[in-house]
């Protein structure tokens, strides 16, 4: 029924469409994701320029940098010199836009409204309006958010978690008067951005499949971008609610998070709240949020290792399976960010446990991977580049997550840079790569053109080098103590001269492979903005795919087929399948008499 | 700093060079007719290839790091549970780096094994359960007995204190920290945050601090307006105040008679015992000093905001969180001293360290650990005094050397249960 009343709603809707219904105000599914790309792109330089400047700080502490000057001003980096409130801001907005604009918005709100529709054959998503809504919320906060850099008492300081009672006291930190209101309204938008987003995501997936798209006939990218949504709906509002409680406790009077505080000299009434509870409520949403942003990156990546190894993804159920046992056992894993906070060490115990089983689908999903590879016959696209990346940081960054994970371990590197280098490369640089392959895939889709392929090579060995060349000397760092957060190491200096060197080598080091991994991706922008106006005219399918969205025109046009919608017959992993002619099998190809699906 | 800057230039030009190069090399595609969605097999041999080297390098990169390193930095756990911790920690590295060095190999060796080559086909395999399930039961197991080891070391850590342990109160503020002896009846006296004033900064509880706190209400005290004050000021007439201003004096005085109220209870429900519980107590603001072999129960709580105490060497972290009472555990195993000579570093120090973001100056919130032998130790307490001024060690002028004695015997007796 829904297919058909599209198909009456496509019939007439070839008329023009005016400069700001098709390009800002858009209700296209593929307008709204190249718009959530573009913002992504630009917070995300926005994030890494934050981090560069913090990392300058922690290379060279104390030395006058007319390059922070002329960034931060007279006000921030007097004399060159970063102010220790600011590197807080800095660490802090860094994290918030990094998480949430760039992984959360940016990964699955461009990558799931592109893939879905195109993906299942849908016309578009079950609400352009609402999708239209969602953006232009994610755009709202992006805004508030950057504004928020520029009050006079600087950003929220408080860490990208936000604790209270230290977020919720202007006399704590300057960060945490309207820097820290601005934090909290522009993130209660951004959820609700999330959130309409997800619903979108959730009923096209399950409403508007075309004819022939059983569930187990989806690409692994839907069934991410499908459990990523699940899992955003069910965790997002109760950050929302952490955060209104946060607001009422900071402007109404409100106990919630507070008790027996005196600070700067004053006694405050609170009394009977527990800052223990805004940790509850924040890593509920917080732990299901790293898979929020690392789930579509491994659907991203399994399309593209299969496609580009010319074999199916190895064990197709298996994975499905473990993408649902991953979004399932996420939600009760949230204590293991807690195990030192002073909560009853019997709950500590029972984290560990969920938390540790997490590292069963995981290793499903990677084993499954290198045997997608194994005999396969790789055609190196930048895309795949990235995807094997990913796989090795997955790895890379997942193993230590054993060692986190275990509250007995936990206690002497809980907060040091350990945790910081194995959330990097197992959260951070996973989703990254995962992003990067996407764009490098979907790329002739999105706009029609090709991206130049050596250029893609060049950003993907100066971007694998540079991240590991940051965040693997990380776990030397933590291990020697060294806490995250901190504006200088001189605190070893007098205690334990072997650490102060070394960490200060090591964040020499560190910093320098900082500064050129961003620089290397001035490659990459120049490469995409180049490519979007200059590169080579796209074919239909210049991968060779067997997915949907590669049936499609070049041309985008409101509806995404011509006709009829296409009718699906088979999985979308039918590569080198023997006794075909070609090395690929679209999805619409009836199957051959006599022929197993799979 | 000038010449970062040109360091930064010198980069960017030359990055604007590989583009230039590669724009070049773009134009000649073009005029030989490549098409970028055809990879030419020259460019997935030097990717295949790229990948061997990468992990050459990247391997090559992690040995160099554990070699130069891998044994610097915190040095042997001090604590008899850091001691377990820190087996527990190398064999779960054992695993890890075991599974790493699997797993990466694989991936980087298939990336250049299988490239694709001409008349090449890939090998249709779409799933074998057997495989699959093989790779489900071994991380499993594996992770089972990670499970169980870390568990019961955990369970140790954080089960009940010895009964003998000596209890200490870790004070965290912005940003500093202060050390509390429980004393000779080795229980900590009580607090209460309404005590805090500016002659009674850790809002110990005693009926001269009740009395104080309650005289700060009513007539005032330095930079304070008392209840009495506030009172004159709103009924006299004379005074011309804004209405907003009326009403923030209303709000103030309203906050500070129910203050009252609270002090009067707690006055009510005042001891004497109470007194003795705190007079006794021992506080250190510089430095936290510790008996080797002792057991410490340290119990911790916070000012302001959330800290944590964080001893890298002790193996041992707690949060301190405003409104409870977290509590930690701990051994020493090593003097300052035998520290020293293990970390070959004359100017070793223990430290306490703030591990959890708390403002501005969160990096120099730090306290010195002093780990002593039974002789130092029992020199350093003869010289502390107590809450009310008495001396540490109070004894009878005839008992005291035959007291002192028997201390020493017992300290001993303690630093004999962790002599290597």
């Amino acid at each position: 029924m829904a297919a058909l009343a599209h198909d009456g709603h496509h019939g007439h809707d070839h008329h023009e469409d005016s400069f700001v219904s098709k390009y800002i105000f858009s209700q296209d599914h593929k307008m709204i994701g190249k718009q959530f790309l573009m913002t992504a792109v630009f917070m995300g330089i926005v994030a890494m320029m934050l981090s560069i400047f913090f990392r300058i700080q922690l290379a060279w502490p104390g030395e006058s940098s007319d390059f922070l000057n002329a960034f931060l001003g007279d006000r921030w980096a007097p004399d060159g010199i970063l102010s220790q409130d600011m590197y807080l801001g800095l660490v802090t907005i860094h994290g918030t836009i990094m998480v949430f604009f760039v992984l959360t918005g940016g990964l699955s709100g461009t990558f799931s409204n592109i893939l879905i529709p195109l993906q299942i054959g849908a016309r578009d998503m079950a609400s352009g309006f609402l999708n239209m809504i969602s953006y232009w919320l994610f755009f709202l906060s992006s805004i508030i958010m950057l504004v928020s850099l520029f009050v006079e008492t600087g950003p929220a300081m408080a860490g990208w978690t936000i604790y209270p009672p230290l977020s919720a006291l202007p006399q704590a930190v300057s960060g945490s008067g309207l820097g820290m209101t601005l934090w909290l309204v522009s993130m209660a938008i951004f959820i609700a951005s999330s959130l309409i987003g997800s619903l979108n995501y959730i009923v096209t997936v399950l409403n508007l499949r075309t004819k022939g798209m059983k569930m187990t006939r989806m690409p692994l990218t839907i069934w991410a971008f499908l459990v990523t949504a699940i899992l955003g709906v069910l965790s997002f509002p109760v950050l929302l609610s952490a955060a209104l409680l946060l607001l009422m406790d900071r402007s109404l009077g409100t106990s919630f998070y507070l008790s027996d505080i005196v600070v700067g000299g004053e006694m405050l009434d609170n009394v009977g709240g527990s800052p223990i509870l805004y940790q509850h409520l924040f890593w509920f949403l917080g732990h299901p949020e790293v898979y929020i942003v690392l789930l579509p990156a491994l659907g991203l990546s399994s399309e593209i290792i299969s496609t580009n190894s010319r074999k199916p993804i190895f064990g197709y159920r298996a994975m499905i399976g473990s993408i649902l046992a991953i979004g399932f056992l996420s939600f009760i894993v949230w204590g293991h960010h807690m195990f030192i906070t002073g909560m009853n060490p019997f709950l500590g115990s029972v984290f560990v446990f969920t938390t540790l089983l997490i590292a069963i689908p995981s290793a499903v999903k990677v084993f499954n991977y290198l045997t997608t590879l194994w005999k396969g016959s790789i055609v190196y696209t930048p895309a795949i580049l990235f995807a094997i990346g990913l796989v090795s940081t997955f790895i890379t960054g997942g193993v230590t997550g054993i060692i986190l994970a275990d509250s007995a371990l936990d206690i002497a590197i809980h907060d040091t840079y350990f945790v910081v280098a194995h959330f990097h490369i197992v959260m951070g640089m996973s989703a990254i790569f995962g992003m990067f392959a996407g764009i490098y895939h979907w790329f002739p889709k999105m706009f029609g053109r090709m991206l130049n392929n050596r250029l893609g090579y060049v950003h993907f060995w100066i971007t694998i080098v540079g991240a590991y060349g940051v965040f693997f000397p990380m776990h030397f760092v933590g291990l020697a103590g060294a806490p995250r957060r901190y504006y200088d190491y001189s605190v070893y200096e007098g205690f334990n001269s072997n650490s102060y060197e070394m960490m200060l080598d090591l964040n020499v080091i560190i910093s320098i492979f900082a500064i050129l991994s961003a620089l290397g991706q001035a490659l990459f922008l120049f490469n995409f903005f180049y490519s979007i106006f200059r590169g080579q005219v796209a074919p239909q399918n210049p991968w060779r795919s067997s997915t949907l969205e590669w049936t499609t025109p070049v041309k985008h046009i409101h509806g995404n087929w011509p006709g009829a919608l296409p009718t699906v017959h088979r999985w979308p992993y039918d590569y080198s399948k023997p006794g075909m002619e070609e090395d690929f099998v679209s999805q619409i190809t009836p199957l051959m008499e006599g022929e197993e699906e799979h | 700093m000038g010449s970062k800057l040109i360091i930064l230039l010198v980069i960017i030009l030359g990055v604007i060079a590989i583009a230039q190069l590669v724009r070049v090399n773009e134009l000649t595609a073009k005029h030989s007719g490549r098409r970028e969605e055809d990879i030419p097999h020259r460019d997935n041999i030097f990717n295949a290839n790229m990948m061997l080297a990468f992990m050459i390098f990247f391997y090559a990169s992690f040995i160099w790091l554990m070699l130069k390193y891998g044994y610097t930095g915190m040095g042997p756990a001090a604590s008899t549970h850091g001691v377990e911790t820190d087996w527990l920690l190398n064999l779960n590295f054992v695993i890890i780096i075991a599974v790493f060095f699997l797993t990466n190999t694989l991936l980087f060796v298939f990336a250049w094994k299988y490239v694709k080559r001409p008349g090449v086909k890939a090998f249709y395999y779409p799933h074998n359960n057997k495989l699959e399930m093989i790779w489900t039961v071994i991380p499993a197991a594996v992770l089972a007995v990670i499970i169980i080891l870390g568990l019961r070391t955990w369970n140790d850590i954080t089960g009940e204190a010895d009964p003998e342990a000596e209890n200490v109160e870790l004070f965290s503020y912005q940003f500093g920290w202060t050390a509390r002896y429980a004393g000779m009846n080795n229980v900590l006296g009580e607090f209460d945050y309404k005590l805090t004033t500016a002659d009674n900064q850790y809002a110990l509880k005693t009926r001269e601090n009740i009395e104080l706190s309650l005289q700060k209400m009513l007539v005032g005290g330095p930079g304070e307006e008392g209840i009495q004050m506030i009172e004159d000021k709103l009924n006299d007439e004379s005074v011309v105040m804004a209405q907003a201003d009326r009403k923030k004096l209303q709000i103030e005085l309203s906050r500070k008679e129910r203050m009252v109220r609270l002090l009067e209870q707690m006055a009510l429900t005042y001891n004497d015992s109470i007194d003795d519980l705190v007079n006794d107590d021992v506080i250190l603001g510089d430095s936290l000093v510790l008996l080797v072999g002792q057991k410490y129960n340290l119990a911790m709580r916070s000012k302001d905001v959330i800290h944590s105490a964080y001893f890298p060497h002790f193996r041992a972290q707690m949060n301190t969180v405003p409104g409870m009472t977290t509590y930690f555990k701990f051994q020493p195993i090593y003097t300052t001293s035998e520290m020293k000579d293990i970390m070959e570093d004359e100017k070793f120090e223990y430290v306490l360290m703030c591990n959890k973001i708390c403002g501005g100056s969160h990096y120099k919130m730090k306290m010195a650990v002093t780990v002593l032998g039974p002789e130092d130790y029992l020199n350093w307490q003869k010289t502390k005094t107590t809450y009310d001024g008495s001396a540490w060690l109070n004894f009878d002028d005839r008992e005291r050397a035959a007291k002192e004695a028997e201390l020493l015997e017992k300290y001993k007796a303690i630093a004999a249960t962790v002599a290597q």
